[in-house]
């Protein structure tokens, strides 16, 4: 059965030669990718074909990959689940009545049903992450600034990144080598980590490592994940690692924070969806603002309504001090806390997702509930760190994912810690 | 219980600020869902003022003249063009 993991399947040959000759490459389809329709997983770009390539993609090409199509995705990165998107549910190919998680599910579960040999995703608050851990693959949201976001269709630009979703720590490693690096059209992309070897940290070597526990992250998490995830942490102990309880409190505030940027950014982002320069073609008869405001009901689906406004809500007169003002606060709080957790360890380790993957259509009802689960993967994202999730191991046959946190554009060492947890 | 209670009349000003055209049924359901959400969002309220450090630089390039998408790329995803323009509703 069809696990709906692609919008559109189509080959796009990359060179001869190069790093990544002879392998496929699923991409998630708010990359542009130029003649291959790319969706965002909205009636409103349904028919939208970029005239370019994101950086990314450029990138992919000459390391000689052989891109197979677009991936299945919530509605603009808009979800935990990959449920939202206009094109219908992606299935988990652990356990086909369950969600791949979200909004890169399409990208995972593609990996792990083996559709294709690597996927590319994007990571607003833990796209990336959530899926490798739903789907049992690795995923890697890189700090802010290593890959280069130009060809990304924006969310929310202060936070998100494209990386990499593999089977294996050393083939996530070796994705990400390939799309990483400086680019001169995103001025947000930085020098450092430029032309760094990360497939070359996947060596397992853990001996003297010290590992911070945020005791925040695993208060609260589902009795079966935080078995499993001590069971890998004991492993990585046996190994040669030191761990440590470590103290945040700033991500009891993350979770808000992180809706009420991203709302808002999403909400100045996506107006330039007015029906005008790509868009659904309406009926309507009316003025300029008239025809805007239908173009977008119909394009839009609940998720991305309910953002745009609560985001134009956050960020109106009157509100601004309340929102998002405190939601920079919380912002620079978190950093502060990383940091000084970071000042006494190598990296930090969490569960990826607090709960095992839901059954589909569990969760659709209750907007509130579905930004919980976020708890543990947003706050590395309002950090701009670096972070992987990797398969801890399985709990009642569903796939628990391990998160491992390191200092910006230290993705060595995480791929390294995370590259033990398979051994 | 938020502060800031939501009721349709303000989901329907936020949608209007927002040109989203929603239905009734929407404006009813979000009333609902934004009370819970912006209740929330109110925890923000105790975060204490932490000085974030400004590590910010202009990021700059020449201003020069680069090849960019032509007429036809550009206008190749609107619904409606007119000699090689985007066509639009009327402004008022």
């Amino acid at each position: 059965m069809s696990l709906d993991a692609f919008i559109t399947k189509e080959t796009i040959e990359g060179d001869d030669d190069g790093p990544l000759a002879g392998r496929t490459v699923a991409v998630k389809d708010n990359i542009s990718t130029e003649g291959v329709r790319t969706t965002c997983g909205s009636a409103m770009l349904e028919e939208y074909v970029p005239p370019y390539d994101a950086t990314v993609v450029e990138r992919l090409k000459a390391a000689g990959a052989t891109v197979v199509g677009k991936t299945n995705m919530d509605e603009f990165g808009m979800g935990t689940t990959t449920e939202t998107s206009a094109f219908g549910p992606t299935k988990n190919p652990v356990d086909e009545s369950r969600v791949p998680g979200g909004s890169s599910g399409g990208s995972a579960a593609a990996v792990a049903a083996g559709e294709a040999d690597l996927a590319l995703g994007s990571d607003t608050g833990g796209s990336i992450r959530c899926p490798a851990a739903f789907c049992g693959v690795v995923g890697i949201k890189p700090t802010y600034g290593l890959v280069s976001r130009y060809g990304l269709v924006a969310y929310a630009n202060s936070l998100e990144q494209i990386g990499p979703l593999a089977p294996t720590v050393e083939s996530a490693a070796e994705l990400l080598e390939v799309v990483a690096g400086p680019d001169e059209r995103d001025a947000t992309t930085r020098e450092a980590g430029a032309d760094a070897d990360y497939a070359s940290a996947a060596d397992g070597d853990v001996e003297g490592l010290t590992i911070g526990v945020p005791t925040e992250l695993i208060e609260g998490a589902d009795e079966r994940v935080v078995e499993t995830f001590e069971d890998a942490l004991a492993d990585l102990e046996a190994q040669g690692a030191e761990t440590h309880e470590v103290s945040l409190p700033s991500v009891e505030r993350a979770v808000q924070a992180y809706y009420v940027i991203a709302m808002s950014e999403a909400s100045s982002n996506l107006a330039r969806f007015d029906g005008v320069r790509y868009g659904p073609e309406t009926e309507s008869e009316g003025n300029w603002n008239e025809a805007f405001a239908q173009v977008r009901e119909e394009g839009f689906g609940d998720e991305v309504k309910r953002r745009i406004l609560l985001g134009t809500y956050a960020l109106s007169a009157g509100y601004h001090d309340k929102y998002y003002a405190k939601a920079q606060d919380a912002r620079a709080w978190l950093k502060r806390d990383f940091d000084e957790a970071l000042a006494e360890a190598d990296v930090l380790a969490s569960p990826t997702m607090p709960v095992l993957p839901f059954e589909l259509g569990e969760s659709l009802d209750d907007p509130l509930q579905m930004y919980l689960a976020d708890a543990n993967t947003v706050p590395v994202n309002l950090a701009n760190l670096p972070a992987i999730s990797v398969p801890a191991g399985e709990a009642d046959g569903l796939p628990v994912g391990l998160q491992l946190i390191g200092g910006a554009f230290d993705e060595r060492t995480i791929v390294r810690a995370a590259s033990a947890v398979e051994a | 219980m938020s502060e800031t209670p939501v009721d349709p009349d303000e989901v329907r000003h936020v949608a209007d600020l927002a040109r989203i055209d929603l239905d009734e049924e929407e404006v009813d359901r979000f009333a609902v869902q934004f009370a819970d959400i912006l209740s929330y969002f109110d925890a923000l309220d105790d975060v204490p003022e932490v000085e974030a450090e400004a590590d910010l630089v202009n990021v700059m390039r020449p201003d020069e003249v680069r090849e960019g998408l032509s007429q036809e790329e550009a206008l190749r995803n609107a619904p409606e063009t007119e000699d090689g323009y985007f066509k639009g509703p009327s402004v008022s």
